[in-house]
């Protein structure tokens, strides 16, 4: 039977299939589907780990208990989680590993467009790359006897397009692998698991003669393949883009390469000989090109294909024309002429965000911030944000600006997911520091910009089982903090006041700005409504930011189906004129 | 059978383009065809822009429709359609629902949203037809804005050689049970939209 499933669904399938015993993420756009899909399967311990280091050293640590286990991360997630991988790389393990990666280019949700095959290369581990969901299946499977039979970590790479895509995937249970229900048993191995330096020093060799035989295997490996054709052109291409190539190249011959690292080396020149133009397409990074280049090969790459930005059959065959590859021209298409205003992502109607970033911005508080919903604090009109860079980077920044001396009513603001994740060490260091920054921490109660995951403060494991809530308040008291406050972030005054008072104390202080996300609790009230005479047309209110109100001839209009009925436009009006049904 | 055929979906977040597409790359699959279906999740969902792109063909390579390929384009709102004239040729079709969100930019008055004359003569001049359904005004009638989405599915499906039946079988699998029925209605009701039935 085929069914239609996503990439991410596919992965957990294969996962499944292939005997997976755990598996263990942080989420992140786009591969947060994987292990949500991997905990529906009730042979696979499946957790939320709190960021992508600890969820790889929970799977490493699986996989040296003998049993097989997956990590999945997005892209940036493998920077957090690079020290472990490098690790594993020399320890090797005993049951499989697989670490699926997914790169986002484009940044249709990421803060940069890293290409980790470089990881692959950097960290000395094979990489896999499927160009479709049945093969994001089978991949997980490879991956995992590779894994197994040459001791290695190996990372499957994904893409956002391949992630987020449904394609048709051969369902049939029939070949499984059962995992065992025997209670492992751990096997002692000093010199290969302790990596001081004596024993490092063994392992280093191994790796290298273990990349060496991988390099060998991608010689025959039938994920790589070529697929005969019109020889007059050649592509080397891998992954989703594969797709694309076949569409605006239907008769080319094609090497796909499944494997991406290591390379298979005479497969290339054997290629590169039997076709008249050798080219090289390949999102981002000229991860391929580089290798063939070094190879002495002449080939077409990124002097055509660029390395910004997400590829398209489109812009495949664009390039490919101006180029001189392609003989038809592609298809004349005009943007149209009119203005079309963009339509940014915003903070959602009630979202409880929007009250604090609105007493941050009355304030004129210069905000360093972080990755998440509240990012959006950053749009306009709130524009109440002035850094964000990476998960957890928002106290650490802080704490430089104010070591600096900096005056200049400067606050961090990270999220309850994100202080768990990494915001927990940075507050260590203001704390004990000497540091005398105001840190926010806005407590919606859940994962919410990748679609709601529980965290440690949701009392809910990934598994749907009650756990103990981790108290943000006590965890913050713990550390040491003094100044703590715990503030309903609609009280726009009451934030006002509780972050100003911080700001003039001269020590550190945390503020807990708690209110759970609305769009995951479907919490709602009545609409406020419009007193058209009291209304000035002030535009206080659209300061705000939110979607449902509308500027208008006159006085302002509310949206009845977006607005959430939060009142805080009710809150910020300066004449009375929007009233919260209970005051009418 | 058709040789291929590519669909757009383009709306703004929340007001059900996955499902939609959803439904009609099952749809495809039912009918014989080789389906892909593409989306982008992530920040776009907090009230941005969204789309999902379905291809149905004998053998489907690409998740991604390309510019100037498109044979169908399904607006569920009408700025969002406009962005996707570059996917338009003189044989595309493009149904657009009669339905403005507006974007922050206009709520806040620094941009006006284009005239739907405009809009119209954009995609009309690119497509070989256009046509306006009003499936927000009777998604309303049949208490429930967010049934727009498979009340412009049921207009589509009246030019598709695909049996009813198939839709609605597609439907029932896909939508939650209580809304079933609901769902149903508004596809016949979209159905039943092309002109002269």
């Amino acid at each position: 039977m085929k069914k239609l499933l996503s990439g991410n669904e596919a992965f957990a399938y294969g996962a499944y299939l292939a005997g997976v015993q755990l598996a263990a993420a942080y989420p992140g756009t786009p591969s947060t589907e994987i292990v949500k899909n991997c905990a529906t399967y009730d042979t696979i311990y499946a957790e939320w780990s709190p960021n992508e280091k600890v969820s790889l050293d929970v799977a490493t640590g699986a996989s040296y208990a003998g049993r097989r286990a997956l990590c999945a991360m997005k892209h940036v997630g493998l920077n957090v989680a690079a020290d472990s991988l490098f690790s594993a790389s020399y320890t090797g393990l005993k049951g499989g590993l697989v670490i699926i990666n997914a790169d986002d280019p484009g940044m249709h949700s990421s803060q940069n467009e890293q290409d980790n095959r470089n990881y692959a290369k950097f960290a000395k581990v094979p990489m896999l790359e499927p160009a479709d969901s049945e093969e994001a299946k089978n991949y997980v499977r490879i991956a995992l006897e590779m894994s197994e039979q040459y001791d290695t970590p190996v990372l499957i790479r994904t893409t956002t397009r391949l992630s987020h895509s449904r394609t048709l995937v051969e369902i049939d249970d029939s070949k499984r692998v059962i995992p065992s229900d025997e209670i492992p048993a751990y096997e002692r191995n000093i010199p290969k698991y302790v990596m001081v330096p004596g024993n490092a020093r063994r392992r280093h060799p191994v790796v290298e003669e273990r990349l060496q035989k991988l390099a060998a295997l991608a010689e025959t490996l039938e994920i790589n393949k070529i697929e005969p054709g019109n020889d007059e052109i050649g592509i080397i291409t891998s992954g989703v883009i594969y797709q694309y190539a076949r569409d605006v190249f239907p008769n080319a011959t094609i090497l796909k390469l499944g494997m991406v690292w290591p390379l298979p080396k005479q497969m290339i020149i054997d290629f590169a000989k039997r076709v008249k133009k050798l080219v090289i397409i390949e999102e981002l990074d000229p991860f391929i090109e580089e290798y063939v280049r070094i190879l002495g090969l002449d080939c077409i790459g990124k002097e055509v294909y660029p390395i910004e930005g997400e590829y398209s059959p489109s812009l495949i065959r664009e390039v490919s024309y101006k180029a001189g590859l392609l003989t038809e021209a592609p298809p004349e298409v005009s943007a149209a002429s009119i203005d079309l205003p963009m339509r940014p992502p915003m903070l959602c109607p009630g979202c409880g965000h929007r009250g604090l970033f609105y007493a941050l911005k009355r304030l004129d508080a210069t905000v360093f911030g972080d990755i998440g919903c509240y990012t959006l604090g950053a749009a306009p009109p709130l524009a109440a944000m002035h850094t964000t860079t990476c998960m957890g980077g928002g106290f650490g920044v802080v704490h430089g600006v104010d070591k600096m001396g900096v005056k200049d009513k400067t606050v961090a603001v990270l999220g309850d997911s994100t202080f768990f994740h990494s915001g927990i060490h940075p507050m260590i260091d203001v704390l004990y520091n000497g540091g005398i920054s105001t840190l926010i921490i806005t407590d919606n109660r859940i994962t919410a910009m990748t679609g709601h995951q529980d965290n440690p403060g949701s009392g809910r494991t990934l598994l749907g089982e009650p756990a103990e809530r981790i108290d943000i308040e006590t965890v913050v008291r713990g550390l040491g903090a003094k100044r703590v406050e715990v503030v309903n972030p609609y009280e726009v005054e009451q934030v006002m006041k509780v972050v100003k008072e911080g700001l003039e104390s001269g020590e550190p202080s945390v503020v807990i700005a708690r209110y759970p996300c609305v769009l995951h609790t479907k919490e709602k009230h009545p609409v406020p409504t419009v007193d058209t005479e009291a209304c000035t047309n002030c535009g206080n209110c659209l300061k705000i930011g939110c979607p449902p109100i509308t500027k208008g001839e006159n006085y302002v209009a509310i949206d009845n189906i977006l607005c959430n009925g939060c009142g805080l436009c009710a809150r910020v009006c300066p004449f009375n004129a929007i009233k919260k049904p209970e005051e009418q | 059978m058709y040789n291929k055929i590519d669909f757009i979906i383009a709306g703004v977040g929340g007001q059900g383009t996955i499902l939609a597409s959803d439904i009609l790359v099952e749809v495809g699959l039912h009918a014989g065809y080789d389906v892909k279906k593409s989306e982008v999740h992530g920040m776009s969902q907090r009230g941005g822009g969204v789309e999902s792109q379905v291809r149905w063909g004998e053998r489907v390579y690409s998740p991604l429709i390309e510019k100037g390929k498109a044979d169908y384009l399904l607006g569920f709102e009408m700025l969002e359609a406009a962005r996707w004239t570059e996917y338009l040729n003189p044989s595309s079709v493009v149904y657009v629902n009669r339905h403005k969100m507006y974007p922050p930019s206009v709520t806040t008055g620094q941009a006006e949203y284009p005239a739907e004359t405009a809009i119209e003569h954009e995609l009309s001049s690119r497509a070989g037809r256009y046509e306006w359904v009003d499936a927000m005004a009777a998604a309303k009638e049949l208490g429930n804005p967010a049934l727009a989405g498979v009340i412009m599915l049921g207009r589509l499906s009246a030019d598709l050689d695909v049996e009813p039946e198939t839709w609605l079988k597609v439907i029932a699998e896909l939508v939650p049970a209580k809304l079933v029925e609901l769902n149903k209605k508004a596809f016949i009701t979209g159905r039943k939209m092309k002109k002269g039935v």
